[in-house]
């Protein structure tokens, strides 16, 4: 049993370590360092999971596809047709689909087959792993953006503002939105208790809110009750804000008020970004459900 | 010098005792196997060191901090073994090994790294795509890829062939030749008699016994049992002194038929100290 093993020749001497500084400082620059590394990481991965690709991307497309394809009426007195409404307000419902429902199943998985775990035993500092998923969020959302965009012009007259200010309204809108829908998604990763109900438990508040919002149903056929609870959430707001961007202010009058309040739209995104955030540092797991 | 050092290390869940007071040693550049049933507290055991679970009462020092204080830059001395990569099925054995050498300050060198665990040939195959033991081994990868100086295996050859098996152990020898204090965890008595040069058993939370594989439970020193076929059927005697039995039983006796002397194994040791024989 005590027999000498030859080793391969990778053997070598260890030069001697120091010891670990008792008081660390924070390390800002490694963080970000590495986040933009993990960013790289989970975007490869996100675009290798073909499935992930076709639940999480390819929602909003198809989608838009069937709803603008079945209702192309145009609005009374209006220069505006149901599809660029629907057009416009799926933008939304992309922007949720690659950020929270995206997060909310693959954390859940990772969490559930101990990737989280593995991570938090090295020396990664935390934060670069949510920088990793906020920044492949971005990327793939983008690209998201641009397909939602590109269909929606390429075949359902949806027409691109000419002018900087609505551009400018779609950045924050933009910006808030996916904040919003990112946090809430990684808070929503630590409901699901295992990695095959996470679909499920992640998937039928997102169908949900798609309809209640006025994502797949417009907005101008919804009871009020649904609008005021929709109200509530950040997914109305965010393809409100949308569809200012690319509906212009004559089809203002379609709204609920009469007007798309990006007063309004801006305060309940940034709410939603900052109790999601506070909501994730409460709640957030690294550990698995088997280990309690 | 002292690796790992615990005393009256407590743990409870709700009402459920999991870990009842341990103390622990391991030397530097030991090979420590931790063995137990499931259940016994093992991997609360091993959680409270890795600083991944905190602890009701005690004390415990790993690479002389605190794990539950220790700053960031402890676990560029620890590396832990998990079981079994799934969670990052589309990524190649390059990428995920390269990636984890950029979490550490010191990494061993990628490529020495999947060479030594023998997965050189698969650095381009995705995760899904490697066999079990090809998996097991990309596990070891990542848990030495930050040159540790302390290793956590958990079952780490479980689910291996045995060529596979033995080509583990040469792993796990030459990682402890190179100085790396290894502490194995196991409810496989032949993987930690293999592995490790040092075990304490672990049972109810609390260290039923420690030793090397050949003292453990007092197997050395313990009553043999001496049996021969007589006249009238079998015989048998346990006795501390068996040499001197069987001088005895040949004085009165001569040449006896089916002459045998037996120490327990270490599993009858093991099985007698985790309380199996109890039921």
């Amino acid at each position: 049993m005590s027999e000498r093993v030859t080793l391969p020749s990778v053997t070598e001497e260890r030069p001697p370590r120091p010891a670990p500084d008792r008081f660390a400082r924070a390390e800002p620059g490694r963080a970000l360092r590495l986040g933009l590394v993990r960013t790289g990481l989970e975007t490869r991965m996100f675009f290798r999971e073909k499935d992930q690709i076709a639940f999480v991307f390819s929602i909003a497309v198809v989608m838009l596809v069937i709803l603008a394809s079945i209702f192309t009426t145009r609005y009374r007195g209006l220069d505006v047709t149901v599809s660029q409404v629907y057009a416009a307000g799926l933008i939304g419902t992309g922007i949720m689909a690659v950020s929270f429902q995206n997060l909310g199943i693959s954390i859940a998985v990772e969490r559930d087959l101990g990737g989280l775990r593995r991570l938090v035993a090295t020396p990664m500092p935390p934060s670069a792993y949510f920088i990793g998923k906020v920044g492949s969020v971005f990327i793939v959302a983008v690209i998201q953006i641009a397909i939602l965009l590109g269909i929606g012009v390429a075949f359902f007259d949806l027409e691109l503002p000419s002018a900087i200010g609505p551009w400018l309204t779609f950045v924050w809108v933009f910006v808030l939105g996916l904040a919003s829908m990112t946090m809430l998604g990684i808070a929503a990763s630590s409901v699901p208790r295992s990695a095959r109900s996470a679909t499920a438990v992640i998937t039928l508040p997102f169908v949900v809110l798609q309809f209640v919002s006025g994502a797949f149903i417009p907005h101008t056929d919804l009871p009020d009750w649904l609008l005021n609870l929709s109200a509530v959430f950040p997914l109305k707001w965010l393809c409100q804000g949308m569809r200012s961007v690319f509906l212009g202010e004559e089809a203002a009058v379609l709204e609920l008020t009469g007007d798309y309040e990006l007063g309004r739209v801006a305060l309940v995104l940034a709410a939603w970004t900052v109790g999601g955030l506070v909501l994730c540092l409460l709640t957030f797991r690294w550990k698995d459900n088997r280990t309690k | 010098m002292t690796a790992v050092r615990v005393r009256g290390l407590r743990k409870r869940y709700g009402g459920v005792v999991a870990v009842d007071g341990i103390d622990l040693d391991i030397q530097q550049g030991e090979v420590f196997g931790l063995l137990g049933p499931n259940g016994a507290g093992k991997t609360t055991t091993v959680e409270i060191l890795e600083g991944y679970r905190a602890r009701d009462s005690g004390e415990v020092d790993v690479l002389g901090m605190d794990p539950g204080k220790a700053p960031n830059s402890w676990r560029d001395r620890i590396g832990v073994v998990w079981q079994s990569t799934a969670d990052t099925p589309e990524l190649t054995v390059a990428e995920i090994i390269g990636n984890f050498a950029r979490y550490y300050r010191h990494p061993r060198d990628p490529g020495r790294v999947m060479e030594q665990v023998e997965l050189t040939e698969q650095a381009g195959k995705r995760v899904h795509a490697l066999s079990g033991g090809q998996r097991r081994r990309l596990d070891v990868a990542l848990g030495i890829i930050g040159d540790p100086d302390l290793l956590f295996l958990d079952e780490p050859t479980t689910g291996l062939d045995p060529e596979a098996r033995r080509r583990f152990a040469d792993l796990i020898r030459g990682l402890a030749a190179e100085g790396t204090t290894i502490l194995l965890t196991s409810h496989y008595l032949d993987e930690v008699e293999t592995l490790a040069g040092r075990i304490a058993v672990i049972a109810r939370g609390k260290i039923v016994a420690e030793g090397s594989p050949k003292t453990l439970g007092g197997r050395a020193t313990a009553v043999s049992t001496v049996q021969w076929v007589g006249e009238d059927g079998l015989h048998t005697i346990e006795t501390d002194t068996p040499a001197k039995a069987v001088a005895d039983l040949y004085a009165e006796s001569g040449e006896v038929a089916g002459l045998t002397v037996t120490r327990p194994t270490l599993e009858d040791v093991y099985l007698k100290l985790i309380g199996a024989d109890d039921e």
